[in-house]
């Protein structure tokens, strides 16, 4: 990792792209995303504490809170945000499932869902409960987000 | 098929599973300066001096402002609380100072370097402090602040900020002649609306005068009142933009953090400063929802039959009044739940704490007060041995009875409670409350309680609509309410879409709220917005049909009486062949010569609430909504009597919502409603430590309901009693799912662990108390 002790460039790969920003030490991927030179504002700060999951991104395909990362880190890493999905099955199960209502979650729920659905084991239901415990959603019955996530993963215990 | 009925996809769902919904802080004009709140570190202590030298020399420091800069006293009710604590401050978090830098964090660097000296005071950490005999003040002005919007009643030399009272019948004649009472005293804490987007507020004073505020609110016209009120600027000068909103739970309904972004730029030469909260401030700084100590007392025939009632409410209300003068009289119309109770006592009381102040809480108050009444419901059945849902049912209010106020109510604005509570019995498989055993430690028992709720609003709440068509004859929709999840922007474009007669992918809406370009609506708060809205754009629609057919009767050489008007056409009723398109009339009709008549078609609507009034005080009779959505809610849990750990089985909601616009919205609504409600009562509260500090102002601490703890399954069932003078017959239903829930899940468990069980939250340790104290 590198070590910063002043503004300095770095090169990022987000979304399967290489990008030179100028960061500062001490900030967060999330700060970076957000930042006027990527603007990627689809990770949402929630509380930038890494409880509420609403900034979740997915480093080298494993979801990762980016308020919790600094960026400094993620050089020659392959970040992926919700806007480099491109029309992927978990963003049809969610409208489908009406699995959102406010929206601020939702970037940060369907990241986790995505990299579950990509994973190579078929997971099982508690495994998919315990992926989605990392995040919170106040305004659904959480039931919606549970079945559209169900419903992109292979099933484990399906014949 | 009818679009209305219809489960239709919102308007902006592609949006945000694409991360391309915008929110107020997703839009950063370059050149803006950030602001940050120093919150106070007392909760009750005068102010001897604000050191803020130190902040100030750091680079990049534009102003360091304080409460002795600002004069003005802000309140929604009564004026009584300063945007930046002056002389002394009332709770641990109350903004102290405000700190304009170039970046977000050298403000935050200079926020570290203000010092204040303190000199403490005794901490009113609790309602019984605030009551107490010679309780130190919160408010020594208590009585001589300014009553901004009557009614309230502050008790000078007291913690009461306003009492509101309900008196029906006569209680002491009538008790006498009960057969059986009962009492009890219920306890809830402080919550928080936990709106997963952090209050954020921008400001910029232009040149020629015009204020720019950009914030995450409910309310846009009520912050251009009340910016333009407090700085007495021209309304027109003030222009509030809010994009979506990333929840909000009536905590984005109050005014705050735009004040402040105002005093910010102001001190900065009208620059564009953007204050955005992080999660600690926003629980600890921020209004949060009440805490509600009670008791009820209830008498009744030994058949069940409720005589009369006698009921007190404290609200810990914490330092500042805000709405709560409006949520004790929400509180106090509606204090008998749905039932009929001819004598009644009530009296409501706003109890100034040093916790941090309280505003709306989706229910506005009713929540809490379900929560005492259903408590006592249940307990008035376990005594009388009797089915609760047949106790409800028995006493529930009917058609021509009088609510607590005095209204008088009718099918239409009351709804039809005993048909929701028999299709609920068949929902749930209604055991009649029984405790049944599943396991040598495992116990099965169902709990339900009942609702209704109304508006609260004030008499003279108004809403618009504004129409304009487009060329191909699609509609642009512009409404003054805001979207923060319920879809109501999309149900408005439903509703425009069955009066027009037009595919609802024809009806574009103005996703951001302006209230300068948008026609005012009160505030999106009360679950109203399907009526208010609704009402506003069937008047506009209306308008545009006047005109198509108007302008079609010029063309077609008729009576605009002979036109009507389907598949996008004005057509003669008796002959469907002589047409015209809407998109040959939208911008004017150009006849064949090339000459035209019209212009652009554009619709106008609005809507204003009728035949309310405000409680009087004297005699406790109002009318504080148009109708009342009523409900009832159960749960099934199963319980171990060892470790008193439970899992929530079934949630189910039968309400009567009457026309049911967009089915799969509104069973979104309740169950969202039902998980917000559980966790309410099963782990959420506000902690405050021994000298008032907000212990929990994160996640970690303030635990809510997470994937895997919300019920097993969610059951959600209507009955559609049409409200009449509503769009197409629907009532509210938006904060209706939290109502009676927990109250509900207090009933399952008291019966389960075989204690009253009256305090929230109900963890497995306050279950584990509650039995070690009975014993």
């Amino acid at each position: 990792m590198k070590t910063l002790t002043r503004p300095e460039q770095v090169t990022l790969t987000i979304n399967g792209e290489g990008r030179d920003v100028v960061i500062y030490p001490g900030e967060t991927l999330l700060y970076t995303l957000r930042g006027d030179a990527l603007g990627l504002t689809g990770a949402k700060p929630g509380c930038e504490n890494g409880d509420c999951g609403a900034c979740t991104v997915l480093i080298d395909n494993i979801p990762t809170k980016s308020c919790m990362v600094l960026t400094a880190e993620v050089e020659n890493r392959h970040v992926t945000t919700v806007e480099g999905l491109e029309d992927a099955p978990i963003q049809h199960a969610f409208v489908d499932n009406s699995a959102f209502q406010c929206g601020y979650c939702t970037s940060g729920f369907i990241m986790v869902g995505h990299a579950l659905s990509q994973h190579a084991d078929a997971p099982d239901d508690s495994r998919v409960v315990e992926w989605l415990r990392s995040n919170i959603c106040r305004c659904t019955g959480y039931q919606e987000i549970y079945d559209a996530v169900r419903s992109v993963c292979q099933d484990s215990t399906a014949p | 098929m009818s679009i209305i009925g219809t489960s239709v996809q919102r308007k902006e769902a592609r949006n945000k599973v694409s991360g391309r919904a915008r929110y107020t802080n997703d839009l950063t004009i370059p050149g803006t300066w950030h602001a940050v709140v120093v919150p106070a570190r007392q909760a009750h202590a005068h102010i001897l001096s604000i050191d803020t030298e130190k902040a100030k020399q750091i680079a990049g420091v534009k102003a360091v402002i304080t409460g002795d800069d600002v004069s003005v006293l802000t309140g929604d009710v009564i004026e009584d609380r300063p945007p930046l604590a002056k002389d002394k401050v009332r709770y641990w978090g109350e903004p102290i100072a405000l700190i304009v830098a170039r970046d977000e964090a050298t403000a935050q660097r200079a926020a570290g370097m203000i010092t204040v000296r303190y000199r403490p005071l005794p901490v009113i950490n609790s309602i019984g402090d605030g009551i107490a005999d010679n309780a130190a003040l919160v408010h020594e002005k208590n009585g001589g602040y300014k009553v901004a919007t009557p009614p309230a009643y502050p008790k000078k030399q007291t913690n009461i900020a306003d009492e509101a009272n309900v008196e029906k019948g006569d209680v002491e004649r009538a008790w006498p002649g009960s057969d059986i009472t009962v009492d009890i005293h219920v306890s809830l804490p402080q919550i928080d609306h936990a709106a997963m987007e952090p209050r954020v507020a921008k400001a910029e004073i232009l040149p020629d005068g015009r204020v720019l505020i950009h914030c995450s609110s409910q309310a846009p016209f009520e912050v251009r009142k009340l910016i333009a009120k407090y700085f007495k600027l021209n309304p027109g000068q003030v222009v509030v933009e809010v994009p979506l909103v990333g929840g909000a739970f009536g905590g984005k309904s109050s005014v705050q953090l735009e004040v402040l972004a105002y005093i910010a730029s102001k001190a900065v030469g009208g620059r564009v400063v953007k204050i955005v909260n992080t999660r600690e401030t926003d629980m600890a700084s921020c209004p949060g929802g009440m805490g509600l100590e009670a008791d009820i007392s209830l008498a009744a025939r030994q058949d069940g039959h409720l005589l009369a009632a006698k009921m007190r409410f404290y609200m810990d209300i914490g330092a500042y009044t805000d709405s709560a003068p409006r949520v004790a009289r929400a509180i106090a119309a509606q204090c008998t739940g749905p039932y009929h109770i001819a004598n009644l006592h009530t009296d409501v009381f706003c109890v100034y704490t040093n916790h941090t102040y309280t505003t709306a809480l989706r229910g506005f108050g009713h929540m809490p007060m379900t929560f005492a009444v259903e408590r006592a419901m249940d307990e008035l059945a376990q005594k009388l041995n009797m089915d609760p849902l047949r106790l409800r049912e028995i006493n529930a209010l009917k058609p021509g009875q009088l609510t607590p106020t005095k209204a008088r109510l009718t099918e239409s604005n009351l709804g039809h409670l005993p048909l929701t509570i028999y299709k609920m019995r068949e929902l749930i498989g209604w055991k009649q409350g029984k405790v049944e055993r599943v396991g040598e430690h495992r116990v099965r028992v169902q709990g339900v309680a009942a609702f209704w709720k109304t508006s609260s609003s004030p008499p003279n709440a108004i809403s618009g609509a504004i129409i304009t068509m487009n060329s191909d004859g699609s509609v642009n929709l512009s409404i003054g309410a805001v979207e923060f999840g319920p879809a109501t922007k999309t149900t408005a474009a439903q509703i425009l879409a069955a009066q027009l007669r037009i595919p609802l992918d024809k009806v574009f809406v103005h996703e951001d709220v302006n209230t300068h370009v948008d026609p005012e609506h009160w505030k999106t708060v009360a679950s109203m917005s399907t009526y208010m809205v609704g009402r506003a754009v069937i008047d506009a629609a209306n308008d545009i049909i006047n005109q198509l057919k108007s302008l079609g009767a010029a063309v077609l050489r008729c009576s605009p009486d002979d036109l009507d008007f389907g598949d996008e056409k004005v057509y003669v009723r008796d002959d469907p062949s002589i047409a015209l398109k809407f998109s040959q009339l939208a911008l004017g009709y150009k006849y064949k010569e090339g000459d035209s008549i019209g212009g652009q078609l554009i619709g106008r609507g609005r809507f204003m609430i009728r035949h309310l009034n405000l409680l009087d005080q004297q005699t406790g009779k109002g009318r504080p909504g148009p109708a009342w959505t009523v409900g009832v809610q159960a749960v099934e849990v199963e319980y171990d009597q060892n470790t008193h750990q439970y899992r929530i089985l079934k949630a189910a909601s039968v309400v009567d919502a009457g026309r049911v616009i967009n089915p799969a919205a509104a069973r979104g609504q309740l169950m969202g409603g039902m998980n917000m409600g559980l966790g309410v009562a099963s782990r959420e509260g506000i902690h405050y430590g021994h000298d008032g500090q907000f212990l929990n102002n994160q996640f970690r601490s303030y635990r809510v309901m997470r994937v895997g703890e919300q019920a097993d399954e969610y059951l959600i069932d209507f009955v559609e009693t049409p409200q009449i003078d509503a769009p197409f017959g629907a009532r509210p239903l938006g904060e209706h799912g939290i109502l009676a829930i927990g109250a509900a899940l207090a009933n399952a468990l008291s019966r389960a662990a075989g204690v009253p069980l009256n305090t929230l939250p109900i963890t497995p340790e306050a279950i584990w108390r509650a039995r070690r104290h009975q014993s």
